[in-house]
């Protein structure tokens, strides 16, 4: 059984690498440059877009399996949800500073900087913040059941804290492109979608959720083993 | 009263109950021996409510804890070696508050009885804060006994007690844990369950012993089959055997 | 009926004490009287319009503040094992969380009381609008209504105190936000139609949040 589950992971590991391989061809080779963009820094940092994006979903798989397993923890009280729940957190905290980094090195170009205060890059930060908190707050707790029971509310707060935080950046004035959605006139480095860049997009779109998932299986895999080893040494102490 | 059946309860993977199987009859005094980390307290704690088992079944007056814990916590008095008061309430105000809690109507003759009773009428409007370890213990076990509760748990209540202090505390147990005084079954004797190390005033105290050791009931007689010498030497031979 | 006597038992609870220690109440006050004092200094370089900061300024007061003193809530039922005596008896957890947040709240509020008239004072500001107290009336329900419960689960950890503000203050990002854009809104004379989302927001976070706390609270307390 366990033999068998290997092998189907290790054929979704080749797709998953196959599937990054040809997400970076496509965005780097493939994909057409932005029409209106004029500088040529800005034309070659647009092709980060792709990255940028895909993070962005993957980091949100992550996020949201995270707050599904930790509804499921708390109902259920089976260990293998919080196990699921911390592997979720850290792959959409990894793939969440992806999109921080990605959107950094676009942004020097486009917008003459680093980093602005602008709230959707605020709340992104945020969003790493609490999640950071959560890997903190499971770092400050001994006994693995009282650990599982916190993060496990801290979870459900985490979620459903960013869409109302996200929700205060359509209040606010922002100056980042909006892609997907009603346009923002006052964005600054926005670009058309042409067809050939929507293609490449959701290829990068689908190609880092192959990843994120199959990332996730083996953080599970690990999280589990790690468990095991725990027991293995609780018992020789004893 | 009390029905403990393969009672378990593991922190994480490792196991501090591995099956207790235990029980208090109405009106029964069971003392419970057993070294540090055999897990008294941790059984304490579970009857109590206040943890929750891995597996096993716990019936207090007949409820199953997990099912119905307010009705449980309702028959359960606790005394532990923390006082679980407030510092800066006086000691009517500390009764005031768990007497709200547990929804007593006429809560200041019931007050009045038990400051008399405890022996502390005459300190009752000073914060506890000022209290010597004996009297904050006496008010501990006034505020066990506030709701008239026909089981009560004590955890190792005489821990850090002098020897008149310890004496006193005999006193008061006895006495009011003894006869209940109204309600219900008025007249009739309490359930207690007790733990302590002292196994001399252990055995002054008990109808049953039972020593705990391991994470399961190791050893358990009546009072009037051991002596204090034969208590001893049992104990010393499991709590040895264990290492 | 029984449920709010239990409430209004703790709530009591928590104020009698407080009114014989004062140990929160001096510790918020004081604190957020430093903070204050603080940002007078390093923002009085270079801020020419004080209106524009003053908000910003209290909310950071009242919430480094807050942090202070919901730490302190469960800090002291949990030296004293008096924790305990609450889960002993019977009463609903539930109870015991709103017994205790309203608790922090009225500290709060109470805080809040000496802060502003201070604030009017040193800036020169017309805080006593009923708008603006009402943002910080809701502003505070929010913020007790998750850090009670976050409270609950630092004392439990190794971190114990240092733990709340980290857990705290990214959650609470969007009270922030909005509690300053309406002080600032109401202290500019915008009217409130124009900033109604912000209060809308407001409502919801204090509502969705003190909903979850109240499902959640159980985890937190039992063993």
């Amino acid at each position: 059984m366990a033999r068998r589950s290997g092998r189907w992971l290790m054929a979704l590991d080749v797709v998953a690498g196959l599937a990054i391989l040809g997400a970076v061809y496509m965005a780097l080779v493939y994909a057409p440059d932005a029409a209106n963009l004029t500088s040529e820094n800005e034309i070659k940092a647009q092709h980060i877009f792709y990255f940028h994006m895909g993070c962005n979903v993957a980091s949100a798989i992550g996020l949201f399996t995270s707050f599904v397993a930790s509804i499921l923890f708390l109902v259920t009280r089976r260990r293998i949800w919080d196990s699921i729940a911390v592997s979720g957190v850290e792959m959409g905290l990894a793939f969440g500073i992806g999109v921080l980094a990605s959107g950094s090195v676009w942004a020097r170009p486009t917008w003459n900087t680093w980093w602005t205060w602008d709230p959707r890059l605020t709340s992104a930060a945020v969003t790493v913040l609490v999640y950071v908190a959560y890997l903190m707050l499971r770092g400050a707790v001994e006994d693995p059941g009282r650990r599982a029971r916190f993060a496990g509310v801290y979870g459900v707060f985490a979620f459903v804290s960013v869409p109302i935080t996200f929700l205060s950046i359509r209040l606010w004035r922002t100056i980042h492109p909006v892609v997907f959605g009603a346009a923002n006139p006052d964005s600054q480095g926005s670009f058309g979608m042409g067809p050939n860049i929507r293609l490449v997009l959701m290829y990068s779109m689908f190609a880092f959720t192959i990843l994120a998932i199959t990332l996730l299986i083996h953080r599970v895999r690990l999280e589990l083993r790690r468990e095991e080893v725990e027991h293995l040494k609780e018992q020789l102490a004893a | 009263m009390l029905e403990i059946r393969s009672l378990v309860k593991s922190f994480g993977r490792k196991a501090v109950l591995r099956g207790v199987d235990l029980t208090v009859a109405p009106g029964e005094t069971v003392v419970m021996f057993g070294p540090n980390g055999a897990g008294k307290t941790t059984l304490m704690r579970i009857i109590s409510t206040l943890s929750k088992p891995t597996a096993g079944k716990v019936r207090v007056g007949g409820i199953e804890i997990s099912y119905a814990p307010d009705a449980v916590r309702q028959q359960l008095g606790f005394v532990t070696h923390a006082p679980l008061l407030y510092d800066s309430l006086t000691a009517e105000e500390n009764l005031r508050f768990f007497g709200r809690l547990y929804r007593l109507n006429d809560l200041d003759a019931r007050i009045d009885a038990l400051l008399r009773q405890v022996g502390l009428a005459a300190r009752r409007h000073d914060p506890v804060r000022t209290y010597s370890r004996g009297m904050v213990q006496r008010l501990s076990i006034a505020r066990a006994l506030l709701h008239d509760p026909p089981m009560l748990l004590l955890d190792e209540p005489d821990t850090g007690l002098d020897q008149h202090a310890a004496a006193m505390l005999h006193r008061v147990v006895a006495e009011v844990a003894g006869v209940r005084q109204n309600g219900e079954g008025e007249g009739k004797r309490a359930s207690v369950l007790l733990t302590t190390h002292n196994l001399e005033r252990g055995l002054a105290w008990a109808d049953r012993l039972v020593i705990l050791a391991g994470g399961r009931v190791a050893f358990e007689a009546r009072r009037g089959d051991l002596t204090e010498e034969s208590l001893r030497e049992t104990y010393d031979r499991i709590v040895g055997e264990r290492g | 009926m029984n449920y709010l006597r239990q409430v209004a038992a703790i709530v009591w609870k928590d104020v009698v004490a407080e009114l014989r220690t004062k140990d929160i109440f001096s510790a918020m006050f004081v604190f957020a009287l430093l903070s204050v004092l603080i940002f007078q200094f390093a923002f009085d370089l270079r801020v020419e319009n004080v209106k524009q900061v003053a908000p910003g300024v209290l909310w950071v007061a009242i919430s480094f503040a807050g942090v202070l003193g919901l730490n302190r809530s469960f800090a002291l039922e949990k030296d004293k094992g008096s924790m305990e005596g609450l889960l002993l008896a019977p009463v609903d957890r539930s109870a015991i969380y709103f017994g205790k947040m309203l608790g922090n709240v009225l500290f709060m509020l109470a805080m809040e009381a000496l802060v502003i008239p201070v604030f009017i004072i040193l800036f020169n500001l017309p805080l006593y609008l009923p708008g603006v107290l009402l943002v910080v009336l809701l502003g505070t329900l929010g913020f007790a209504g998750v850090g009670t419960l976050f409270s609950a689960m630092a004392v439990n950890t190794r971190a114990r105190e240092v733990l709340l503000p980290i857990l705290l203050f990214p959650i609470l990002v969007p009270v922030l936000i909005s509690a300053v854009k309406l002080t600032g809104g109401f202290l500019d004379n915008i009217p409130l139609s124009e900033n109604i989302n912000w209060l809308q927001l407001l409502v919801v976070f204090d509502v969705v949040f003190i909903a979850i706390a109240f499902m959640t609270f159980d985890y937190v307390v039992e063993e």
